[in-house]
């Protein structure tokens, strides 16, 4: 656990320097009040509304999550894998290969299902 | 002359957890403040380098040189209005700039800067901490940083924000991907996820004789995987979202993207996380690939001392203000991508290279453990890649002039709900003038 | 009680309490960040457990994956700012009954059978390094881990089917889609489409843009 005292300890500066700067912006700034200030900017226009119950995205942003996950739950094998490499000898080669290759079969059918695209 | 060669050892994963209290405190100070200042000269660097190359002075009228010009950016920041919008969920519009601020700095804690040296009294190395598994440590706090984006595009209550949110994590998630998959081949050339434990493993080359003297080639990572590097040069630029890839704040199309609606130091922590992004990237590729804080061969070769001491801080920060320059440089000599390209180039390029690459340097180095000649396989190997690279060559300029006509079939003939969403007709009557009440009569007089 | 058991309970506190404040909280994207508050705990535990690498593995796959996934789908529906008062389900009282019957059967079968399993924590340090679990995961548990890839590719599969209206068929069609209510036409989605969208709401007759300028105007 020693080897984490020094992380924490640069996490607690780093998050003491944010939260205080950010509660500082809000006393050391003017205020002056002005309704159309507070409204989101749109380049001057009148903002759009926001619909109720939310706007709709592309699907495309779930699907990149989603491919997200699958590729880094592979890459959390490779890195153990990597470093335990050189003890293993062509066995832990044979396997990563067909891991890798299953996983690449999936890639291929996103690629093809047309997953990759943004336009 | 022994004291000298002791110091030259580098630390290794035993060096760490037996500094006092107040060494870790100094080095944590010492890491913040370098961060701190790293940025503030970062940003006047950058204006600067980009002023000269654009044939323009760039700021010179704070300090000698300009050089106090982002320290009073950032007072100037702080005494702005500090606008929180209407109707924005409060907590998570101020947890946005936290998050993406404070784990950005938490990734530099396991960079290496140098070996061990002594401080008071106590041998210490020169590194706030190390972990067996530290290289996984950036990556975790990269995967915090895009609730930054996430949680302010949000929160903020524009649509502006919102979609430079959504786009800015999904530009950072995917080049994680590639990242994290351009690491592989240094760890199992390495064989440790510790970077101080990396760092030593680049310390020597393989030795040859040339003329009754030994040489040592360079043994850094980017020249022996020279893939693994480009591929981790292209992640870098997709991460830091900085130009070329900067499409979550391309003005003309998103505003400022996530923080839009972001004003005085909450903005500033999304801009200081942004270039300590930047720092902790390219302390992070010189650590994996360019032998980290050890001298570049050329000096060691001649100056058997250049690892001894408090010298590798030198080049540590040599290393790094390269990368820095390297990004400096590309914002003032490419044009933006488009958002396509960019995930095209992550997804369909960089990831399928990567795993190839790791799959083929797998191979290579398992035969080379069975003591089996790799030779053939790496001209096998050559061969299959110029084939591939040729075939998609072709695949591409096939699929291209195919694409063409089918192009200009799909804007003469407007799909009102393209893809799900309610699209205005790109050829719109009142662009010609018609339908807006004011300019029919010069349409029809074209028309005429 | 030492250090280690002392840090152990404060974060199984955290983890647990973040997670009722997961189901109890009113607002969507709240309740994802409660759960990230969770999972992070859960990390914690798993490092003072001396099973560092698993430890990441949990802040980088289900903190930075999973979550962010969870935030896409929530923003890729709705997500409102603030309360949502249909958050509430009928079914409080049977699915609190069922939440405490499994967490007691949980619960008692682990203390059952792990009661007397004490190990050291001491004694574990360095275990959980990447080089130990890779040796264990390619040596002794290699059925699992192949078929773990299967999974992967069974996940892609199914959500390029689900997300991919154009495939199945069975999608639902955009103009089914129930008319929310808008004081203006919905701004369109994409970059083009913005800008075109911005472009004709300024070619509207009664130039609003002018309109709003003035009322700033008058504020100032």
């Amino acid at each position: 656990m020693n080897l984490y005292v020094p992380i924490v300890v640069l996490g607690a500066l780093a998050l003491l320097f944010a939260v205080g700067s950010v509660i500082m912006g809000s006393f050391t700034g003017p205020k002056r009040w002005n309704r159309a200030r507070l409204e989101a900017y749109e380049c001057g226009i009148e903002p759009t509304p926001q619909p109720v119950g939310g706007g709709r995205f592309p699907v495309k942003y779930y699907l990149t999550a989603m491919l997200f996950i699958v590729f880094d739950i592979e890459i959390i094998f490779l890195y153990p894998w990597a470093v335990a490499f050189d003890h293993m000898g062509l066995f832990g080669l044979v396997e990563m290969v067909l891991f890798i290759v299953t996983v690449l079969i999936a890639y291929a059918y996103v690629w093809r299902r047309g997953g990759l695209e943004w336009d | 002359m022994s004291e000298t060669h002791v110091l030259a050892e580098g630390a290794t994963l035993n060096s760490f957890g037996h500094d006092p209290w107040w060494i870790i405190g100094l080095k944590a100070l010492v890491v913040f403040v370098f961060l701190l200042l790293t940025v503030l000269i970062t940003v006047w660097a950058e204006r600067r380098i980009i002023g000269r190359m654009q044939l323009r002075p760039g700021p010179n009228r704070a300090g000698p040189f300009g050089i106090l010009q982002a320290l009073f950016d950032g007072i100037k920041g702080a005494l702005k209005e500090d606008i929180v919008p209407r109707g924005v969920d409060k907590v998570v519009f101020f947890l946005a700039p936290i998050l993406a601020a404070a784990p950005a700095m938490v990734s530099f804690s396991v960079i290496p800067w140098g070996g061990v040296v002594s401080i008071g009294g106590h041998k210490t190395p020169l590194q706030l901490a190390d972990l067996p598994v530290a290289v996984l440590l950036p990556l975790a706090m990269a995967s915090i940083g895009v609730y930054g984006f996430v949680l302010a595009g949000w929160s903020s209550m524009s649509p502006y924000a919102l979609l430079g949110g959504l786009r800015s994590s999904a530009q950072v998630i995917s080049y994680e991907i590639a990242m994290g998959l351009s690491f592989v081949a240094v760890f199992l050339f390495s064989g440790t996820l510790s970077t101080s434990e990396i760092v030593a493993a680049q310390a020597h080359g393989t030795a040859f004789k040339v003329a009754g003297m030994t040489l040592h080639t360079p043994s850094w990572y980017a020249v022996l995987l020279l893939p693994s590097f480009i591929i981790y040069i292209f992640t870098m630029m997709g991460e830091s979202g900085r130009i070329p890839f900067d499409l979550p704040e391309g003005e003309g199309e998103l505003v400022a993207g996530y923080h839009t609606e972001y004003s005085s130091l909450k903005f500033m922590m999304f801009y200081l996380a942004e270039y300590v992004n930047m720092t902790t990237l390219s302390a992070l590729c010189t650590t994996l690939f360019l032998g980290g804080y050890r001298a570049p061969w050329p000096i060691t070769w001649f100056w058997s001392g250049a690892n001894s001491g408090w010298w590798p801080v030198l080049w540590f920060l040599i290393k790094i203000w390269m990368f820095t320059f390297f990004f400096i440089w590309l914002r003032a000599a490419l044009p933006r991508v488009r958002y396509d390209q960019l995930m095209k180039l992550g997804w369909k390029v960089l990831i399928p290279v990567s795993l190839g690459w790791i799959l083929f340097v797998s191979v290579v180095r398992a035969l080379r453990n069975e003591h089996h000649d790799v030779g053939p396989i790496m001209i096998v190997a050559a061969i299959i890649v110029v084939l591939l690279l040729i075939a998609s060559f072709l695949w591409e300029r096939v699929s291209a002039s195919e694409a063409q006509p089918e192009e200009a079939e799909a804007a003469a003939e407007q799909d009102p709900m393209a893809g799900g969403f309610p699209v205005p007709p790109l050829d719109a009557p009142h662009y010609h003038g018609v339908g807006n009440g004011r300019a029919p009569n010069s349409a029809e007089a074209t028309r005429a | 009680m030492t250090a280690a058991d002392l840090v152990i309970v404060l974060l199984g506190v955290v983890a647990v309490g973040a997670g009722v404040l997961v189901v109890a909280t009113r607002q969507l994207v709240h309740a994802a960040l409660w759960l990230v508050v969770s999972f992070g705990a859960l990390a914690g535990s798993y490092l003072v457990l001396t099973a560092e690498f698993v430890a990441w593995v949990q802040v980088l796959i289900y903190v930075g994956a999973v979550v962010v996934l969870l935030l896409f789908g929530i923003m890729l529906t709705r997500a409102p700012i603030g309360r949502s008062e249909d958050l509430d389900s009928g079914n409080r009282i049977v699915a609190l009954v069922v939440a405490v019957a499994t967490a007691g059967v949980l619960v008692t079968t682990l203390v059952r059978g792990f009661r007397s399993a004490y190990v050291p924590i001491k004694d574990r340090v360095g275990s959980g390094s990447s080089h130990t679990l890779g040796g264990s995961l390619f040596q002794t548990w290699v059925l699992p881990f192949e078929a773990l890839s299967v999974l992967l590719l069974a996940a892609l599969i199914g959500a390029i089917v689900l997300s991919r209206t154009d495939i199945g068929g069975a999608g639902p069609e955009p103009e089914e889609e129930e008319p929310e209510p808008r004081r203006r036409p919905a701004a369109p989605r994409g970059t083009v489409a913005r800008r075109l969208g911005t472009a004709r709401r300024r070619a509207t007759p009664d130039d609003e843009d002018t309109i709003v300028l003035s009322r700033v105007d008058e504020e100032i």
